[in-house]
């Protein structure tokens, strides 16, 4: 296979960068993205050129490092998928790629396409949790029987990997279908009711310090979603925030 | 017992905990806001260590190359997490959790570890429930279980096929309790590159800042490693890409011991290298060979016509297929430990059985599970006559809402639909049982260096079991450091604040400098994945599944050379004050070029087959593991003496008490 990339060059946060082109021959089918991308390094490198740094870690579409906006797309062609889990077979010999980092103010870039998601974790670090002490929990985990479907719910919100491929899609840099997901999960269990009103304040006004847009109800986040989180989040979390409004 | 103390308490097994608990020394709530800890890691083991100390009041400081510490590799786990809870009501106990753990390892684990183990397991279901990790549970709404390889009970609780995950948010969620506290101050995109000691003691470490390429210094009470295992060494593994041995080996040269470094896992069920360029392997959980049956062609040309893509797996019929785990296991067939079912599975490919193009790769099939199931929901859905279409498509309803997600991942590599085909999987390099040695307080051979998870060697033998290793790092990081290291330090309560200024200070810091200058001078003419792919390579001819004397010695003088070159003629690009993850890699595959050999060093002097450690003059008759007991009941630790070829054999002989050594059987 047979490509041409357009990849966008930076060398840190405050230098200016640009889109440049690489020509790229032998790649396969069965290679993964990155593979792909590891193979162009390894080119540059024999060149005496600096290798294009981007994230990854697990290569198995959990850690949620990769990013990478490719066609315009948050993790590229195909739904629920991660740059590491998207394969050379959805692409065809003679292809012109655009890579680039997200795009989000909320998340500056730091080098190439590797940007700066910590403003992840201040959301998560402003509420984020249920205040419960670490060293031996006397409840019986039986003793707090939870109905299925409501696992299931919860279990399904506690699935974001924190990738950021929302906020990527999103023509707001929105990061509510991030934080309504974590905020759901808590909501949704019998375990996360005592904070909840304090969660959801602390959370919100987190994520607006941040920087990220508000929610228009595109849905681009939840089309880009690898994980599939969907927007009912969202709509639990208005909910959530308006009644702990009410109560203060 | 020489230099290696294990410090394991006196009396009755399953008492020692509690004993040893009730006469440790504490520190008072108002001296704990004096003390530093540093948590190298954030996974289980490091994130739960790091969120427990800073509740108990101490100061922490976490470090992690990720961006996040929700990012670390636990995050991985597909299986589940064992705990001797005997909610189903099958005969389960902390005694039989101990007693499965010890065999699993081929009783080449610490007796008095793995009992403690068995005993905090409750505890952590307890906790992370509370915690609001949301657990598979049943339409009563309490907790469900399923079984993992080498157990005849169901004790492993998971959230589908994400429970690292899960488990890993719930102890990130504990740590940014603590960061929003200010109980923990975290340093992401970090790399530790060296320990300082003090008077003999660990009192900090250097780190590397890898965005600016700053040198750090970060000083401390006590230092805790919880950086995971060194898999990666042969390059391709299930590892992620990150993870390295670096912290562990870099306290390997200023004195910790490393135990049992030969004792790797090769876990049956990941996804077959499909080529040169592949740059990591996948595993399918564990969890999947509670329903799907293990196979290959019976006939040696029909794995030749399977393998030239004439013949499909689903034309062979029931009777043209050897089910070799149920053959050579009855008792526990698909469900053997991860060894035994590897090495079962090179045997079959090995005498020309494999089905895929080169021949490395056995079938994992779900359709005997799929009708099973399809027919038991046909029943229960009032359908007494359904026909196999619908029982079919009943039953992958069913196997989806079980392995949904690890099929998807399936096909998304390998572009087949395994509802409709059988899986092709073969072993790879999943979990390293040995570690830095650790004494029953989890303490390394330096004083204030401690290793949590599976940075350290002592629970898991020459073996794990399936849904062990997240059970061990929440168990060391929750429940059993933050109380064994308030022994050490309560020693230190008039210590006040170590300086970074000192001359141990510096010395490392120049030692530090000195090593990347080395690194980032050599005008050389091959990248660093070429030295790690080359490495890679010698480790899985000549260390992986089997071993032998010979091929062991190739290996030692192989790596030692591929060492020298190294260091004459890589190349990294860039340089030291900015981002560059060449360097990065660099320095991990040079200390990999170190370990690797002190690896094949151990191997070698191993006389013996025991688990993941398999010398191929020592098996039975039929092929199984062929332990030596009188000879090798030992962990062996290392002294480091410069070159690994220097390196200095220490033995922990290993006592049982409680268990009575067997050969183990599966069959």
């Amino acid at each position: 296979m047979k490509l041409t990339l357009k990849i966008w060059r930076q060398k840190n946060a405050s230098s200016k960068g640009q889109m440049v082109e690489y020509p790229l021959n032998g790649i396969e089918e069965d290679m993964s993205f990155l593979e792909m991308l590891d193979v162009l390094n390894e080119e540059l490198n024999n060149k005496g050129e600096e290798p294009i740094e981007f994230d990854h870690d697990c290569r198995e579409g959990i850690c949620g490092a990769c990013s990478l906006m490719i066609n315009g797309r948050a993790h590229g062609p195909g739904s629920r998928i991660t740059a590491c889990q998207l394969h050379m077979r959805s692409f065809n010999d003679g292809d012109s790629i655009t890579i680039e980092p997200w795009r989000a103010k909320a998340f500056p870039v730091i080098k190439d396409l590797i940007v700066d998601r910590s403003a992840f974790d201040r959301i998560q670090q402003a509420g984020g949790y249920i205040s419960v002490n670490t060293s031996g929990n006397p409840v019986d985990a039986n003793a707090i029987p939870i109905e299925k479907e409501n696992a299931d719910m919860a279990f399904n919100a506690a699935t974001c990997i924190g990738c950021g491929a929302c906020v990527a899609a999103c023509k707001n840099a929105s990061a509510m279908l991030f934080t309504s997901a974590k905020i759901s999960q808590f909501a949704l269990l019998p375990q996360g009711q005592v904070e909840a009103n304090e969660r959801v304040q602390n959370m919100v006004r987190q994520m607006d310090l941040e920087g990220f847009g508000n929610c228009t109800n595109t849905g681009a986040c939840e089309v880009e979603c690898p994980k599939g989180i969907s927007l009912e989040n969202i709509a639990r979390m208005n909910r959530e925030y308006y009644s702990a409004s009410v109560k203060g | 017992m020489g230099i290696l103390d294990s410090k394991v308490p006196t009396g009755p097994l399953a008492d020692k905990w509690t004993n040893h608990k009730n006469h440790i020394d504490l520190v008072n709530p108002a001296n704990k806001r004096n003390i530093d800890i540093i948590v190298v890691g954030t996974g289980l083991a490091g994130g739960s260590a790091a969120a427990t100390l800073a509740e108990l009041g101490y100061n922490v400081k976490t470090f992690c190359y990720q961006d996040s510490p929700r990012r670390a590799h636990s995050i991985a786990a597909q299986g589940g997490v064992n705990a001797a809870k005997n909610y189903q009501g099958d005969g389960d106990s902390v005694y039989r959790l101990f007693y499965d753990t010890v065999k699993g390892g081929d009783y080449r684990s610490r007796e008095a570890n793995v009992y403690r183990l068995a005993q905090v397991s409750t505890n952590i279901i307890d906790q992370c429930v509370a915690q609001g990790v949301p657990f598979a549970r049943e339409y009563g709404g309490l907790l469900d279980n399923r079984s993992f390889g080498g157990v005849l009970v169901s004790r492993t609780f998971y959230a589908k096929g994400q429970t690292g995950q899960q488990l890993l948010l719930g102890a990130y969620a504990a740590m940014n309790r603590q960061i929003q506290r200010g109980k923990i101050k975290s340093h992401t995109r970090h790399e530790m590159l060296d320990l300082v000691l003090v008077d003999g003691k660990a009192r900090g470490i250097i780190a590397r800042d890898l965005v600016t390429g700053e040198i750090e210094r970060h000083s401390a009470h006590a230092v805790v490693l919880a950086t995971g295992g060194y898999g990666n060494l042969f390059f391709l593994s299930t590892y992620c890409m990150g993870a390295n041995v670096m912290a562990a080996w870099r306290a390997h040269r200023r004195g910790a011991f490393m135990a049992n470094p030969c004792f790797t896992q090769i876990h049956p069920t990941c996804i077959p290298v499909s080529g040169d360029h592949q740059s990591k392997l996948t595993l399918m959980s564990e969890s999947l060979r509670n329903d799907g049956r293990i196979w290959v062609p019976k006939r040696l040309e029909d794995a030749q016509a399977i393998r030239e893509g004439k013949l499909k797996p689903t034309q062979l019929g029931e009777g043209e297929r050897d089910y070799y785990l149920e053959r050579r296991y009855p008792a526990f067939g698909n469900l053997v430990p991860r060894d035994v079912a590897s090495r079962a599975a090179k045997e079959r490919c090995d005498a020309g059985f494999g089905v895929n193009k080169t021949g490395e790769a056995v079938y994992l099939d779900f359709d005997a599970a799929i009708m099973r199931y399809g027919r038991e929901k046909a029943l229960t859905s009032g359908m007494k006559d359904a026909d196999d279409t619908t029982v079919r498509q009943l039953g992958e309803e069913v196997v989806e809402a079980k392995y949904g997600n690890l099929f998807d991942m399936y096909e998304k590599i390998v572009d087949q639909n395994p509802y409709k085909t059988p899986m092709m999987i073969y072993p790879a390099v999943h979990y390293t049982m040995g570690g830095l040695w650790v004494d029953y307080n989890l303490q390394t051979t330096i004083p204030g260096c401690y290793a949590a998870g599976e940075a350290n060697f002592s629970d898991h033998g020459a073996n794990r079991l399936g849904a062990s290793a997240l059970m061990q790092g929440l168990a060391d990081g929750y429940f059993v450091l933050p109380y064994t290291i308030g022994d050490y330090l309560s020693d230190d309560i008039r210590t006040g604040a170590i300086p970074t200024d000192s001359p141990e200070f510096d010395a490392a810091e120049a030692d530090t400098r000195s090593r990347l200058e080395k690194l980032m001078s050599g005008k050389g003419t091959h990248s660093v994945d070429y030295y790690h792919k080359k490495l890679g390579k010698i480790m899985w001819n000549k260390c992986g599944m089997s071993r032998n004397a010979k091929e062991l010695q190739e290996a030692i003088d192989e790596i030692a050379e591929l060492r020298a070159d190294f260091w004459e003629n890589v190349r990294v690009p860039g340089t030291a004050d900015t981002k560059n993850q060449e360097l990065e890699k660099a320095g991990r595959v040079a200390d990999f070029l170190e370990l690797g050999e002190l690896f094949a060093k151990d191997a070698l002097t191993r006389n013996e087959s025991c688990g993941g450690h398999f010398r191929e003059e020592y098996q039975t008759p039929e092929g199984e593991a062929l332990r030596d007991d009188e000879n090798f009941k030992f962990v062996s630790a290392w002294e480091y003496k410069g070159a690994p070829k220097d390196a200095v054999l220490h033995k922990e002989q290993l006592v049982y008490e409680n268990i009575e050594l067997k050969t183990r059987s599966y069959k």
